[in-house]
């Protein structure tokens, strides 16, 4: 078993204490648009909170028997904190233990975190767009209104878009630095 | 008919024509349409773009304020002040109506005739707009956050409020000097001949509170019975000062418009204000039992409250000597305008063939040599040329009021001549006029009144429209011209209709109010008694035959919207709480035969309309505002019943029962 080089070693530690950062920003925004609505409405995803406007969405979106979003609808908000502790506390263990596996673990944990939160997003996306009022005031047959999972979407009047915030930046920011570690230490690796 | 005579009734006819087509040349043309070139430019403001300033300005008889755009001329918005306005509801709404009383009651309309924005160390803050009642004696002070009334102070001891509202540099006053003279006190009921006896005039400064913007009457100072006209404070130098103008000195009470124009000379009366508040401080005031209202309007709960005050001090200048004194000024002056150094007086003596400006460093100069002429009813008066600077010449007929640029200039309205008369302020040279279409009262130029004026534009405020826009039968629309005088000579650029009859009006540069502007009141900070924080708690309670509905409203439903239990002879309150929390979604609320007017609900905020029903049946309420896709569908029921029914009180929203299919099973 290699132990990683001390710069390797450093840079794990850091990027899991980056990670804290998103705790206080952030993690996912969606921004829509409309002719009455040329300044956008914005929601912005925390790690276990929703803010902008999301009752001015939710009360638009009524007319097509889409739910009212709110906190309670995101069991995820009471187990996320305690995954992103998991995942911190994992980096710093990266750095203490000093092991080569241990940091393609990591990278592969990040990964399979971000693509976690992604099919959940997409879940909730499809459902919330999906899953309509049968009693609605507007209802269009053949009409969903699923955001999109990452990019812009038009959905009758709105223009959507989806995408990370900070939080999510730092995730993949996190994944690029620490593959980039990876094949520092498998070059390094060949090299000896 | 030989050649000869031929050739003579020939030359005839020519001499004839040729003296008919140079007669008809020499006729004059009218007015000429004196637009140049660029006029429409200057003006045009694209779609989605915004103006550069806000004009607020006086809605004379209509009791409003309007808000103009320059340099578009473009109505953004009528604010309410001292007139009711079914369209929101304003003085109609349980919460409102209070902004209305007066100690003579309830009192629906006014004549506002002058705006003031507030002003920090001279310069305009942006913080609130002052207006005058000039009939049933008021101040009202509109706040630029949301572009409302909130709070209205009634003026005891005045025959009419028209030299008002100005303001000192720091908004620490606000000036409100009586139109007309009345006898004041326990005897009232005397002869209308015995005026120079019993006719007195007061002028009052009203405290503002530099942070809530508060006022309270602190003085009022008793003058001769003679009529204020206008006034302004002193700047700068002069900060100490304010200036009033005074006509009919000759304290005529019947065809003043002779009478009252005997004298060659008025007076312009500077007052020492921080002398004054002194005096007041030292209990050199006598307190006098005189019944006011004072009315204000707090924004958490959007509600009126309206006070009786009972007693207000009064300082007599006659026996404190140096507080007021008289300048005399030609002719009955109408503006009295101070200029932006506060050097500069300048009197307009409407009847005047010319303007006379008055130094203050002269008038300080004759108070400490005693260069006096005379007194009036004990108080002194300054020789003319003691304190005069000098006389602008011919500068036009009928000068009502100037205000200044940032160059040292001065701009005159004629109101007789029709025109707009710029003069440099030191040389008094007159640089240039245009005509006014027709007969300008008020002008006003950005910050024209103040330490800074911002310049660029004025606008002239008329008193005559006629043929300015398309006929609308005999009663029209007032006109107002806007010129560019950023040059040497004023361009005219854009003609605009107004509504009311403006007369004084102050602008502002926009980015001084707009970012400041309120889009919805918070709905967690919302504490009207009657609020309903969700349609849950919404209820309808009865307390005796007064029924209390406690309604929200939400794109696209009321709730409740189906109210049984109704019963002739009730009172019914409905209180509308607006639960939408999103910028521009007000909702209205109308029901049928209701006796006052709609109301207009904006977001976070509760109103309450009342109601009396007038026939037993079933009576349909909507909302009024075009708020959403199903506005239409906002809509709701109230059961009537007959005196004694002993139908219960029930309501709902979505509540789906279909008696009548019940029923007929």
């Amino acid at each position: 078993m290699k132990s990683l080089k001390p710069f390797t070693r450093i840079a794990a530690g850091l990027s899991a204490l980056a990670l804290i950062i998103a705790y206080f920003v952030p993690i996912w925004q969606i921004l829509m648009w409309a002719p009455q609505y040329p300044e956008g409405l914005t929601m912005k995803i925390w790690i276990n909170n929703l803010t902008g406007n999301v009752k001015t969405i939710s009360g638009l979106n009524h007319y097509i028997g889409m739910k009212t979003i709110e906190v309670s609808m995101f069991p995820e908000f009471s187990y996320m904190i305690y995954l992103l502790g998991a995942l911190i506390m994992f980096g710093l263990l990266v750095s203490w233990v000093n092991k080569r596996f241990m940091l393609a673990a990591y990278f592969l944990i990040i990964l399979g975190a971000g693509a976690a939160g992604l099919v959940d997003f997409y879940n909730w996306g499809y459902d919330y767009g999906h899953n309509l009022n049968p009693d609605a005031p507007i209802r269009i047959p053949g009409m969903a209104y699923q955001p999109p999972l990452i990019g812009t979407k038009v959905l009758l009047n709105f223009t959507a878009f989806s995408g990370p915030d900070i939080g999510a930046w730092i995730l993949i920011g996190v994944s690029f630095l620490l593959f980039g570690l990876l094949v520092y230490e498998w070059r390094s690796k060949k090299n000896n | 008919m030989n050649m000869k005579t031929n050739i003579r009734i020939l030359f005839g006819l020519i001499v004839f024509v040729a003296l008919s087509t140079f007669l008809y040349n020499c006729k004059p043309k009218g007015p000429k349409a004196a637009v140049e070139g660029g006029a429409a430019e200057k003006v045009y403001v694209a779609p989605g773009k915004y103006d550069e300033f806000y004009n607020f300005v006086s809605g004379g008889f209509n009791g409003q304020m309007s808000v103009y755009g320059l340099p578009s001329g473009r109505l953004l918005k009528i604010i309410p002040v001292f007139s009711v306005f079914p369209e929101n509801g304003y003085g109609y709404t349980e919460e409102t109506k209070d902004m209305l009383k007066t100690s003579r009651g309830y009192i629906p309309w006014d004549d506002l005739h002058h705006v003031e924005l507030s002003e920090t160390d001279g310069v305009h803050d942006g913080r609130w707009a002052f207006a005058n009642g000039n009939n049933t004696p008021r101040v009202a002070r509109i706040n630029l956050k949301t572009f409302r009334t909130d709070e209205i102070i009634e003026l005891p001891n005045s025959g009419g409020n028209h030299s008002s509202p100005f303001i000192t540099e720091n908004t620490e006053y606000v000036i409100a000097g009586t139109r007309f003279s009345i006898p004041m006190g326990d005897n009232r009921d005397v002869p209308i001949s015995s005026f120079k006896k019993n006719f007195k005039g007061t002028v009052s400064f009203i405290k503002v509170d530099p942070q809530s913007g508060r006022m309270s009457i602190d003085f009022q100072l008793r003058t001769p019975g003679f009529n204020f006209d206008l006034s302004h404070s002193g700047k700068g130098p002069s900060h100490d000062w304010f200036f009033f103008s005074c006509y009919n000195t000759e304290q005529a009470y019947t065809l003043l418009e002779v009478n009252a124009s005997q004298k060659d000379k008025d007076y312009i009366m500077a007052v020492n204000w921080k002398k004054c508040a002194e005096y007041v401080k030292q209990g050199k005031g006598i307190k006098v039992k005189s019944n006011y209202t004072h009315n204000t309007f707090d924004e958490k709960s959007s509600t009126a409250t309206s006070t009786l005050e009972k007693e207000v001090i009064q300082l007599d200048p006659a026996e404190l000597k140096d507080v007021v004194y008289f300048i005399p000024c030609p002719k009955s002056p109408h503006g009295c305008d101070v200029d932006p150094t506060g050097e500069y007086i300048v009197g307009s003596g409407k009847l005047a063939a010319l303007i006379p400006v008055f130094s203050f460093t002269k008038f300080q100069k004759a108070i400490a040599d005693k260069a006096f002429e005379g007194e009036f009813a004990g108080m002194p008066v300054i020789k003319y040329e003691a304190a005069l600077h000098g006389e602008v010449k011919r500068p036009g007929l009928g000068p009502l009021h100037t205000e200044f640029d940032e160059k040292g200039n001065a701009y005159t309205s004629m109101f007789i001549s029709s025109e707009i008369v710029k003069w440099n302020v030191k040389t008094l040279e007159v640089l240039d006029r245009v005509p006014t279409y027709y007969s300008i009262g008020h002008l006003s130029i950005p910050g024209g009144d103040t330490k800074k004026p911002w310049g660029k534009y004025v606008v002239a405020y008329n008193k005559i429209t006629k043929d300015r826009y398309l006929p609308t039968g005999p009663e029209l629309a007032q006109s107002a011209q806007l010129y560019d005088i950023s040059g040497d000579k004023m361009q005219l650029l854009l003609d605009f209709p107004t509504v009311g009859e403006p007369h004084y009006a102050q602008s502002i540069p926009a980015n001084m109010i707009a970012p400041n502007s309120m889009k919805i009141y918070k709905i967690e900070e919302n504490t009207n008694p009657y609020v309903s924080k969700g349609e849950g708690k919404t209820k309808v309670e009865r307390k005796g035959n007064q029924v209390h509905v406690y309604m929200t409203a939400i794109r696209s439903h009321l709730t409740p919207d189906n109210i049984e239990g109704i019963r002739m002879g009730d009172e019914v309150y409905f209180h509308l709480t607006n639960l939408e929390q999103d910028w521009d979604v007000p909702h209205g609320f109308a029901i049928r035969g209701a006796a006052n007017a709609e109301m207009l609900v904006l977001p976070g905020e509760t109103q309450t309309l009342k109601w009396k029903p007038t026939e037993v049946g079933i009576v349909p309420f909507y909302c009024t505002d075009f708020c959403s896709a199903l506005h239409q569908e906002m809509s709701g029921y109230v059961r009537v019943s007959p005196v004694g029914s002993n139908v219960p009180i029930k309501f709902g929203t979505g509540v789906v029962e279909d008696t009548d299919t019940k029923e007929a099973h």
